[in-house]
């Protein structure tokens, strides 16, 4: 927008985007260290991790950042990527579980003791306050003349994007539990929430559209909410769809072999029933084998003299 | 004598859809609600270019109830493919119920649309520059024939239900 801006806007994009490059590099580093000592960390969250940060740097760095200044349209796409799709594809990456593995198992116990009684972040994780602070943040910023203060103020402009993002991340991680989960909340309660979130941020942007944000032409207000509507939908049918399918793998039907039906014949289950690709899942970083757990779990039994019923 | 092979062939093919008689109707309730909205985006809005994205005359409200109902598409089409899944998965799928819940469905969908978003809040029309009522009457006549096809259906299993 002004020329004599134009070294501190570059120094600007740097600072929002340092954080990034080093969560980036964090991460790379403790899926090395923790691979050293246990199973491989999954690829398809090193790769979500990868593709959000990748995400994120597009929106705060390079011609989206630089154009976002001036043509509202851009300032779209860029909300799209650090406020939406950023935050979701980091989410998957489940950060947290990752640290907790790298670290020693006492420190990672403590930790998660902190992490759990922090009443901050069970705040912020409740599906409400993060929708709130997610959609209701945009209505502020949108609708009042925050948004063109921001492009006045360094200090403003650093926030709000920080915001965004942190917003966008607190959602995500509120709705589909990847990662370490600090409050549970059912999938009928995350989902009708999301209804709300979700339909929170059409109408803000059709609102957009008849009504631009002060010094926003009004083609650009007009683009841009398209943008905002149709960029959102996308990135919420994803969101939505990890959610139910988490429900779908969760609520498969028990094997029943009483009665006739329910022949579940591509999961291995053991004589009492167990579903051994479950456990093994389940058991992926607890940093022992499926065997090594069958042995441990065999010695303590006979310890206690348990008498193991055979069919 | 072949009835009841028949029959007990039916049992066989999806022995539990009785006791899933209401998952088959919601799930095709749901189904029905979004996919309506869906073919009402696609093809009206992108494909033909009747409606608009937005209209000066909307009120506050229309666009809420449009944002609201944009959302619940979404999220039931594909919960609704998630709860066909699961039916399947429990040998619990019936046809006819679930077609009937998606005529219902669709059916409620479209003449909340045709009635009271175009016509009493005032979104958009169906078409511009032409005369709109014909539009319309087709719009929410065959809305109201679905309804009342969606009932028939389900009413049928309702009623096999008992039996």
């Amino acid at each position: 927008m002004h020329t004599h801006e134009q070294y501190s806007a570059t120094s600007l994009q740097f600072f929002l985007a340092i954080p990034f490059i080093l969560l980036f590099v964090f991460y790379i580093v403790a899926v090395g260290l923790s691979n050293r000592k246990k199973k491989p960390w999954s690829v398809f969250r090193l790769v979500a991790w990868s593709f959000g940060v990748l995400c994120a740097l597009l929106a705060t760095i390079g011609p989206i950042a630089d154009l976002g200044h001036m043509n509202f349209s851009v300032h779209m796409i860029g909300h799209v990527l650090l406020g939406m799709l950023a935050p979701l594809l980091m989410a998957l990456g489940a950060p947290i579980k990752l640290l907790l593995r790298t670290i020693s198992v006492y420190t990672a116990r403590k930790l998660t003791t902190i992490l759990r009684r922090n009443i901050f972040l069970h705040f912020v994780q409740h599906p409400i306050i993060a929708s709130l602070l997610n959609i209701g943040g945009l209505w502020v910023l949108y609708t009042t003349d925050l948004f063109l203060m921001m492009h006045e103020n360094m200090l403003l402009y650093v926030i709000i994007h920080v915001h965004i993002f942190l917003a966008g991340y607190v959602f995500a991680v509120s709705i589909i539990y990847v990662d370490l989960v600090i409050i549970r909340k059912s999938y009928l309660y995350r989902t009708v929430v999301f209804l709300f979130a979700l339909a929170g941020h059409s109408v803000l942007a059709k609102y957009i559209y008849a009504n631009p944000p002060s010094g926003v032409p009004i083609d650009q207000a007009e683009f841009g909410s398209m943008i905002m509507y149709y960029g959102g939908d996308t990135v919420e049918i994803g969101l939505i769809s990890i959610l139910f399918y988490q429900w779908y793998k969760k609520s498969r039907p028990i094997l029943n072999n009483g009665k006739d039906g329910f022949a579940i014949s591509t999961k291995k289950f053991t004589v009492a029933g167990t579903d051994i690709e479950e456990v093994k899942r389940l058991n992926a970083n607890a940093g022992m084998s499926y065997r090594e757990i069958n042995e441990w779990f065999a010695k303590k039994q006979s310890k206690a003299g348990t008498v193991t019923k055979k069919r | 004598m072949t009835t009841s092979v028949k029959t007990s062939s039916i049992h066989k093919k999806n022995p539990n859809k009785r006791v899933y008689a209401k998952q088959n109707m919601w799930t095709g309730i749901l189904f029905g609600l979004g996919i309506v909205a869906f073919i009402d985006e696609v093809v009206f809005h992108q494909l033909l270019h009747w409606h608009h994205f937005y209209d000066k005359s909307t009120t506050d409200i229309g666009l809420v109830s449009d944002g609201l109902f944009h959302a619940f598409s979404f999220i039931a089409t594909i919960g609704a493919s998630f709860l066909l899944a699961d039916l399947h998965r429990r040998h619990a799928f019936w046809l006819k119920r679930w077609v009937g819940g998606i005529l219902l469905g669709a059916g409620v969908f479209q003449l909340y649309d045709g009635i009271i978003q175009h016509k009493w809040m005032g979104l958009h029309q169906i078409r511009y520059g032409v005369d709109i009522l014909p539009y319309d009457l087709v719009w929410n006549i065959l809305a109201a024939l679905m309804i009342i096809l969606g009932f028939i259906l389900i009413y049928q299993t309702s009623h096999e239900r008992k039996v």
